[in-house]
């Protein structure tokens, strides 16, 4: 290991200096969400005597509950979805080398590189005749179908770098190959399926656009979408507004801090790949 | 996904208005009209200028954090949680943040009043002059810790005995820096700034939640004309149109640097 020297500890200094800089609009969203609206202290001082009114306006009038479990069932039922379908066609993928397979993984390929505002429209229209426009269905059959490609990209990658030992003497064994998948090659998968999680679920998450097409006015919002429109009714009371901002914030921070090793790990691994 | 992928590809040749039963077929007439139009021909140029400025700032600044972060400083870990942060918050939800941090009364103008410059205060995102700048400024801000991690994970994959050679033969840091981390990191270079000029031809959200595309259209992009057209004035054929452009963007930026970086990744190994 090389030695602590004076010039790390300008470079620390530095790097330090340079996180408060990044951090300071952060700095200012908490500062600001606990100060009343009649204060007329420096945005920038720490706020004298704070108030969680602000917080009491924005949970009550944003609806943010509702589309805190709105966003959940959407995140976690959609990844569920893109974890099975995917790893069931990786796994088939990798395994069976006849020319259909070759044909089939360029086309999900092929899936992989298009851009969600090609499709967005059309299936704008084709959910509006199946009468789904507005219900969170719309959105785990869109984020599903969008995020399958890419999944079974990273798990294809994964699955031709596993040797087929286990899964062969759990066939020998006499178990059917969807017995041989679920008890010996998915558990195999589990790195994998922790960096396809992640990705996904912040994917889902945070994604604005979609609800914005195929929820708007229905009165179903995901997260993003109740932060946005409570936005747009307080554009005139910061303070409430940075409030609403970091209600929408807190579920992301706390799943981040709780599991920042792995998330980081996830997003830096699971794009190498 | 490819089915109604091919249904727009479709659509765009046709003149549908996304409710009646029936369309025409009109050929190239939309994109015709799209490159007729000024408000959409500026919208192509001004999402490719900004892609490029966010894939070469995002990049520059995460590599530099990365360099810092993968040093012997004691604070490393600690930082890295905290840089990286913002890139797995929502991005619609900090750009309302941004869109009050710069308006006329906001953080960045009293920030800049307190240092005593205030000669440099405006209207950020209400000056047609600045407010493309600011929202690649906001993207810029949360992304960077992205680009840092995927940079990082670049470094730690480099074999520190490479580093111990090059110490031994004198090569100082930047040396170093030239000789080694960039050659090395090719893979991670080629992954970033394909993920980071995707992401900016894409670009909604920021846009969306800070402009909405004003003032005077000058921060309009491919994505928010698309949803005005389709959903403010039903011009839907025409709004596939312009996403069959973006298509054809993402495709060509994609393969271009694949191509180059490829060719660039097989001479440095």
């Amino acid at each position: 290991m090389r030695r602590y020297t004076g010039r790390t500890f300008a470079l620390e200094i530095v790097m330090v200096a340079a996180t408060l800089v990044i951090a300071f609009p952060l700095y200012v969203l908490v500062n600001m969400s606990f100060r009343s609206r009649t204060s007329t202290e420096s945005i920038l001082a720490p706020t004298a005597d704070p108030t969680l009114e602000n917080y009491r306006t924005a949970w009550e009038d944003a609806g943010l509950g509702r589309a805190l479990l709105n966003s959940t069932f959407v995140t976690v039922v959609s990844v569920i979805i893109i974890v099975v379908v995917s790893a069931l066609a990786a796994y088939t993928l990798a395994r069976v080398t006849r020319a259909w397979s070759k044909i089939v993984f360029i086309v999900v390929m092929i899936g992989l590189l298009l851009p969600f505002q090609l499709a967005m429209l059309p299936l704008y229209a084709t959910i509006r005749d199946l009468d789904l426009i507005g219900s969170l269905w719309s959105l785990v059959l869109f984020y599903s179908g969008l995020q399958v490609p890419f999944a079974t990209f990273l798990y294809v990658g994964f699955l031709r770098a596993t040797p087929t030992d286990y899964e062969e003497a759990a066939l020998l064994d006499g178990c059917t190959p969807l017995q041989a998948f679920r008890r010996v090659v998915f558990p195999l998968l589990r790195p994998i399926t922790g960096t396809v999680v992640i990705l996904n679920a912040v994917f889902v998450w945070n994604d604005f656009l979609t609800p914005l097409l195929y929820l708007s006015g229905s009165g179903t919002a995901t997260m993003p979408l109740a932060v946005s429109t409570f936005v747009a009714q307080y554009s005139s009371n910061f303070n409430v507004v940075f409030a609403g901002l970091l209600i929408g914030m807190v579920p992301v921070l706390v799943v981040y801090f709780a599991m920042q090793r792995h998330i980081i790990k996830g997003f830096s691994g699971g794009l190498k790949a | 996904m490819l089915i109604p992928s091919g249904r727009g590809a479709i659509l765009a040749f046709t003149d549908w208005n996304g409710i009646s039963p029936s369309w025409e077929w009109i050929g190239l007439d939309n994109f015709v009209r799209l490159w007729e139009t000024d408000v959409a021909r500026d919208a192509v140029v001004r999402t490719i200028v900004i892609a490029v400025s966010i894939m070469f700032v995002q990049n520059a600044i995460g590599l530099l954090l990365a360099l810092g972060v993968n040093s012997q400083i004691k604070s490393r870990n600690l930082l890295r949680v905290f840089l990286f942060a913002p890139a797995v918050l929502t991005p619609v939800v900090i750009a309302y943040l941004w869109r009050n941090l710069l308006a006329p009364t906001g953080a960045l103008n009293e920030l800049l009043d307190a240092v005593g410059l205030d000669g440099l205060q405006r209207e950020w995102l209400g000056d047609s002059d600045t407010a493309m700048w600011a929202i690649i400024g906001i993207v810029v801000w949360q992304f960077a810790g992205y680009s840092m991690v995927i940079f990082l994970a670049g470094l730690q994959s480099i074999p520190t005995d490479v580093y111990e050679a090059a110490a031994l033969d004198g090569a100082g840091p930047v040396r170093r820096f030239f000789s080694i981390d960039l050659p090395l990191l090719a893979p991670a270079i080629t992954i970033n700034l394909m993920l980071s000029i995707i992401g900016g031809i894409k670009l909604f959200d920021q846009v969306y939640a800070t402009t909405g595309g004003g003032p005077a259209n000058s921060t309009e992009t491919l994505s928010t004309l698309i949803y005005r057209f389709a959903f403010n004035s039903g011009q839907f054929s025409f709004a596939i149109a312009l996403a069959v452009v973006l298509t054809v963007l993402v495709a060509i930026f994609a393969f271009a640097q694949y191509a180059i970086l490829r060719r660039g990744e097989r001479r440095a190994s």
